[in-house]
Order: structure tokens, then C-alpha cells, then sequence
């Protein structure tokens, strides 16, 4: 499987200003000083193999959307946060005129994890088939809504697609598209659900917007049982740890050191931080994984859980 | 089961208790019921109170999440917590946590005190 990671952003889409601009070139600059550069192919080889990520890229600003490639010609994705514009053009490029179906996981309905749906080429499209799968009893619903007077201009009914709503259950396997999912409950105002999603031999546990108590060793059982053995697990780090045990508890958000020690516990072999703060920098998330790389060496048993931050345009192959 | 030993000793100015082993998810029931005590004992005293963290080997999530309640208590009763001393694996652990914005941390023991009695 591949995953590709359209958004990553939580709660708010974010874009660089040119402040934030200047401030790369700047520190490029600084980086480079005394250098020369034959050409441009020299100055981009440079650029991308000399210079911090947080000064040669960004982590980007879409909200959630995370595809999971299985290499079928099915397509399944977990949440529609404002990644769904550019995963959509993805699709329509890939599609070609021929039909097309797209099962999407939904970790539930705020705002940050639907807002792209509106937005999503293919459901304009009538030879597209979309499969929208969730717990929530407002799955539809929620979908509708947005999509109502005076939210926005089209409504739902005039979508192309053929589109379906389907419930899952909490804790039970099933089949969705080409991949095996099970959902599972986590902590969160109005609840939300994780997934892991299992083919060909391979796990990958998408788990966002779920608060985890430290000191609440049943819910770190549940959650180490779900993870376990996991070849990657896509988490929810927004806050500092600091944060989400005082000013920001009950939030419904988790954090990096939170799940690095999870990921130990339950033996995954790969930790994607995910769903990051919108008011944090490239630099402060750049520092926050090596951060975070950081605590991992100094805490781990034996068993190392490779650390990685998503960002707009990440694939990792599992 | 994770070795953890909580002991006070006495200060004019302070209450010092002494925090040693490891203080995680199997441990932190142990340590806030050892710490009750004594943070009692420090408020009724208007004292503040230093944690000499200088034998504690490690501190997970659920170990910082005991000394925020500690923290928590304390000034909801106008009291003060600091930790002091800390190993340098310790420290780290604080440092990635961001964990100096919610436990103040002094070099030594007498750092900590001396900066309950300013204020600082």
C-alpha cells in the first residue's frame, strides 16, 4: 500500500504568507552564503539536498484527507478535509472518463474533516460512484447540511455522483472497497473513530482528533490492542505535551510524546505525527519531529518505531 | 512493579520531597497518594514545595500529568510546586514536553526554595 497525504493540517486550513516567504529566502540565503551556482539545476540540487525541509518546503494547510493507495482501481481515502480539492483532481487525472469509485472513511463530521467535500471533482461527475462509510448516526446528514442554503451554492442533491452512505460498526471487521477495516472509538467531543485498515499483509491505523489519557491505563490498553503491531499509524500530535495534560485538556487531542509511547506499547513499526496545530510554523513543526525523534531514542526498550511529521504531498510506502 | 520512592525531609522554608525510580502509568497512583500528604503539609503551612527530582530516572506522560494535578492543587489553595535537580534524560523528557511552561525547574534543591521565598 502507499499513502498519500493530501491534508494534514487540524482544524483550520493555514497558507504561507509572504512574511513567511521572505523569511525562507532569507534563510536560504544565510544557508548558501559564500556559495556559487553554475546553473539553475545547481542551485535546485542545492536547495534540495543542502536545506532544512521547514526552508526548502512547508508542511502545507489542507485539513485532513489521507489516501491509501492499494494500487487497485478503487480508490479509498480517509476524511474529506480541504485535501479533497487537490486528492479530487488526483482522481478525475486518474479516472479518465472512465468510472470511477471512491470509498471514503470518515473519522467523524466537524467541519475540518468534511469541508473538501464540496470541493471534490468527482462528486460533479455522473460515472463516479462515492462511498462515504462512518459511525456516526449524522453521516448523511452532516454531508446534506453543508451542502444546504445558505452554507453553499450547490446543493447536495445536484451532485453528479452516485453517492452512498453506509454505517460501520465500532469494532468490527469488514470489507470496504479493496482493504479490510475495522472502526474503533476514540476520545473526542461528539466521539470520532480510528481505522485500521488491513490488505495484502499490511496494517495502517488512521487514528486523528482522539484524546488519550496518560493515566488511564484501560484506554491505553484499547488503544495499544488497536494499534498493535501496526505497520504505520497516522496520529494525532497537535499539542505539546504540556498543553494537552493542563490548558488544553478535554480538547480532544492528543500529542508527540503521547504517541511515540503508544507506538512502543503496541510495537508499530512506523509513527506519522499528523493533524498539526494551524498556528505552528514549518520551523516549529520541523523542531517538533526532531523533537520528537528525539524522545523515542531516549525512551525506547528495544523495539525502534520509525518517526516521521505528514505533510501536503507525503507518500509512504507500506 | 516500577520502583518509585516518594520521601519528605524536613526545610525551614520549604517542603522538599524527594522523588526517586520511575514514576509512570503503573507508578502514579503510588506517587500522588505518597504526595498527598505532604502537599497537604505544605499548604496548611503556607509553604511552597520543591520536588528533588535528582534520583528519578525517568518520567512518562502519565508521571507528568500526576505533577500538573499536584501543580493544580496546589495554586487552586494559593500554593506553590517547583521541581529541581533534574537527571539530564530527565530534563529532556521537560524540555521536549514543553513542560517548563507548567512546573517551574531550578538547578538544586536550594535554587528551588530560594526562588519559592522570592517569588520567582
Amino acid at each position: 500500500m502507499r499513502v498519500r497525504f493530501w491534508g494534514t493540517r487540524g482544524s483550520l486550513p493555514v497558507a504561507l504568507t509572504p512574511i513567511d516567504i521572505r523569511e525562507k529566502i532569507a534563510q536560504a540565503l544565510l544557508h548558501a552564503s559564500g556559495r556559487e551556482f553554475a546553473d539553475l539545476n545547481a542551485a535546485l540540487a542545492y536547495a534540495r539536498n543542502a536545506l532544512p525541509f521547514s526552508v526548502n518546503g512547508t508542511f502545507g494547510g489542507h485539513t485532513p484527507c489521507v489516501e491509501i493507495d492499494t494500487g487497485g482501481e478503487e480508490f479509498v481515502v480517509c476524511d474529506f478535509g480541504s485535501g479533497a480539492r487537490p486528492f479530487g483532481a488526483h482522481v478525475l487525472a486518474r479516472q479518465t472518463g472512465r468510472p470511477v469509485t471512491i470509498h471514503a472513511l470518515m473519522s467523524h463530521l466537524h467541519w475540518d474533516h468534511i469541508m473538501g467535500f464540496p470541493f471534490f471533482g468527482p462528486a460533479y461527475v455522473p460515472r463516479a460512484t462515492i462511498r462515504i462509510y462512518g459511525c456516526h448516526a449524522e453521516l448523511e446528514h452532516a454531508f446534506r447540511l453543508q451542502q444546504s442554503p445558505p452554507c453553499f451554492p450547490v446543493e447536495f442533491d445536484q451532485l453528479r455522483a452516485r453517492i452512498e452512505f453506509i454505517r460501520l460498526v465500532p469494532g468490527v471487521r469488514c470489507q470496504v472497497g479493496p482493504v479490510a477495516v475495522t472502526p474503533e472509538l476514540q476520545l473526542h467531543g461528539g466521539d470520532s473513530y480510528g481505522y485500521r485498515i488491513e490488505h495484502a499483509g499490511k496494517s495502517i491505523v488512521y487514528s486523528t482528533d482522539s484524546e488519550h489519557k496518560p493515566e488511564d491505563a484501560a484506554q491505553t490498553g484499547r488503544v495499544t490492542a488497536f494499534f498493535r503491531d501496526a505497520d504505520l499509524v497516522v496520529f494525532d500530535a497537535m499539542y505539546a505535551l504540556a498543553d494537552a495534560i493542563s490548558v488544553k485538556e478535554d480538547w480532544g487531542h492528543s500529542s508527540n510524546i503521547v504517541g511515540v509511547e503508544l507506538a512502543q506499547r503496541a510495537r508499530v513499526k512506523h509513527l506519522v505525527l499528523f493533524h498539526h496545530e494551524p498556528a505552528n510554523s514549518d520551523a516549529t513543526l520541523e523542531r517538533l519531529l526532531t523533537d520528537t525523534r528525539r524522545f523515542e531514542e531516549l525512551t525506547h526498550q528495544g523495539h525502534r518505531v520509525e518517526i516521521s511529521s505528514a505533510y501536503d504531498g507525503l507518500e509512504i510506502d507500506v | 512493579m516500577t520502583r518509585l520512592d516518594v520521601m519528605a525531609r524536613p526545610s525551614d522554608r520549604a517542603v522538599v520531597v524527594a522523588v526517586a525510580g520511575r514514576l509512570d502509568q503503573e507508578s502514579c497512583d503510588r506517587f500522588r497518594l505518597a504526595l498527598a500528604p505532604h502537599l497537604s503539609a505544605a499548604l496548611g503551612a503556607s509553604q511552597g514545595m520543591v520536588l528533588d527530582l535528582s534520583a528519578l530516572d525517568y518520567v512518562s506522560s502519565a508521571g507528568l500529568r500526576c505533577f500538573v494535578l499536584a501543580a493544580k492543587e496546589a495554586r487552586a489553595q494559593g500554593g506553590r510546586i517547583v521541581a529541581a535537580g533534574l537527571q539530564p534524560m530527565v530534563a529532556e523528557i521537560f524540555r521536549i514536553a514543553r513542560f517548563e511552561l507548567v512546573l517551574p525547574v531550578y538547578a538544586s534543591v536550594d535554587a528551588g526554595i530560594a526562588a519559592l521565598g522570592t517569588g520567582g
